[in-house]
């Protein structure tokens, strides 16, 4: 704990830094956003994919014991103590306990201020490895960084999901739900078509949720491991025989975004389990 | 409300020896929209019952991803959209050819795929780009079966 004070000082020394070039951002940006209208609210109230999954997938997400997903959150919170690069650096050696990220998750994806641009929680959890401890970033949907994200998720389970999408977040929600609604692949058909309007209906064996994202990073039966909302996503596409985009574009986490924003209030699942 | 609408779709002329790839034929048939229907089969041809039953229950038309149909063997039927159960005795063969081939003309936030299309789209995984879900042949197979639905 002794080197928490000072680094609190040396972050928020940094954070005055980079507000220049972020005020600059925001007044660029601010035509398009304050005139704006404020979104409208999202069809119905949020309802987590947990409510539409089948008793069995449940019953495997409430058993503490049973529950994949904790094999992840074993090896995040190991994760966390591993000092790497010259600076013999760990997450915890900056953040401290890990408790110090309760609440964190719930409001990803987030402008990052140094660049002005959206990232969700693993490109943050990079940032940190290339910004602070000297390493390369982990590959995307590796297991050490869906172990740390869903272990630093963990810490924010039962907090509802409050994203911002104001000052530069908001161009990013506004390409997210103009993507959520675009027809895309073989079978032309948008987000919103079946996690709006058809929410309930079946898709053969599948009950159609409302598409939501407090459950993730999720622990996906399908797949036999824990898979970022991109990576969902990319499946959702891949069934309508459209091109997925890539994991961790610009585009992807503005899906997220508005995505996230949509179920805003519902409470963050760590580890959720899926089909 | 009755419309006539005449969609003469560009036909691909290719010369065999300028692109051996495609063979010199069009993915997709020429059809005329006539009220709500496509009266002609497309390319004249004849479809196979048995073969489009198999189309309807299999993976190529995936029909039961959304729809009820008389096809005990297969175990999940979606609803997405109405059951096909005695859509013969309801829909015409024409009207059938439409709601396969141009569904939008008819409900343009309709979830139900064109399955002869492949203008308009966005993003088409690699494999299917250029191709229809379903050929000429295929849609009068899977229209053969539907009308035997009654
Ligand atoms: C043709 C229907 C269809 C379309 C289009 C579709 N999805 Fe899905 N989606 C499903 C089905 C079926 C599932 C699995 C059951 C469920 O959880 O809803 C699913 C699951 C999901 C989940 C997981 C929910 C959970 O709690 O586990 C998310 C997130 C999601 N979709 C987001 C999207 C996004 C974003 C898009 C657009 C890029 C999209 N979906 C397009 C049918 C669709
Ligand atoms: C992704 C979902 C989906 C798939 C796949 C799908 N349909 Fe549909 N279909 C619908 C919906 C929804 C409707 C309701 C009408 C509308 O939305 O315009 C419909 C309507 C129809 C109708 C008109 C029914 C009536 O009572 O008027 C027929 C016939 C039909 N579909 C046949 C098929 C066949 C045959 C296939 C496969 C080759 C198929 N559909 C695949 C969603 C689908």
């Amino acid at each position: 704990m002794a080197g928490n004070g000072t680094n609190a000082v040396r972050r928020r020394l940094k954070r005055c830094r980079w507000l220049w070039p972020v005020m600059a951002g925001a007044v660029v940006a601010w035509p398009g956003w304050v005139g704006s209208e404020p979104p409208e609210p999202p069809p119905f109230s949020p309802r987590s994919g947990y409510e539409f999954a089948r008793p069995e997938t449940r019953a495997i997400q409430d058993d503490e014991f049973a529950n994949p997903g904790l094999f992840w959150i074993e090896r995040g919170a190991e994760l966390w103590t591993v000092s790497v690069g010259d600076g013999e650096r760990s997450c915890h050696s900056c953040h401290g306990a890990a408790t110090a990220m309760a609440g964190v998750a719930a409001t990803y994806p987030k402008i990052d201020e140094v660049t002005g641009r959206l990232v969700n929680l693993e490109q943050r959890i990079n940032l940190c490895r290339t910004r602070h401890m000297d390493v390369q970033p982990y590959l995307p949907e590796s297991d050490p960084l869906l172990s740390l994200s869903t272990y630093v998720t963990r810490q924010s389970a039962g907090e509802p999901l409050r994203v911002r999408i104001d000052g530069p977040a908001r161009a990013w929600f506004e390409r997210g739900r103009e993507l959520y609604r675009e027809r895309v692949g073989q079978m032309n058909v948008a987000c919103t078509q079946c996690h709006d309007q058809r929410v309930g209906h079946r898709l053969r064996a599948e009950r159609i949720s409302q598409g939501q994202i407090n459950g993730f990073p999720a622990y996906l039966l399908r797949w036999g491991t824990v898979s970022s909302a991109h990576r969902r996503f990319q499946f959702c596409n891949e069934q309508a025989r459209a091109e997925p985009l890539p994991i961790g574009s610009d585009d992807y986490n503005a899906l997220q975004l508005y995505v996230a924003w949509r179920g805003t209030g519902l409470l963050v699942e760590a580890p959720a389990v899926r089909r | 409300m009755r419309m006539v609408l005449a969609v003469w779709l560009p036909a691909v002329v290719t010369l065999a020896a300028a692109a051996p790839s495609t063979a010199g034929s069009d993915p997709i048939a020429i059809y005329q929209i006539v009220g709500d229907a496509i009266p002609a089969p497309l390319d004249d041809l004849d479809g196979d019952p048995a073969r489009g039953r198999a189309i309807v229950a299999g993976r190529k038309g995936n029909c039961l991803a959304c729809h009820q149909a008389p096809i005990p063997e297969e175990p999940f039927h979606g609803n997405l959209g109405p059951p096909l159960d005695g859509i013969g005795s309801r829909a015409s063969a024409g009207a059938l050819r439409l709601r396969l081939v141009a569904p939008r003309t008819l409900n343009p936030d309709t979830v139900m795929p064109a399955f002869h299309q492949v203008e308009g789209l966005r993003r088409v995984l690699a494999p299917h780009r250029g191709s229809p879900i379903l050929t000429a042949q295929e849609i009068e197979d899977v229209i053969a079966y539907l009308v035997t639905l009654r």
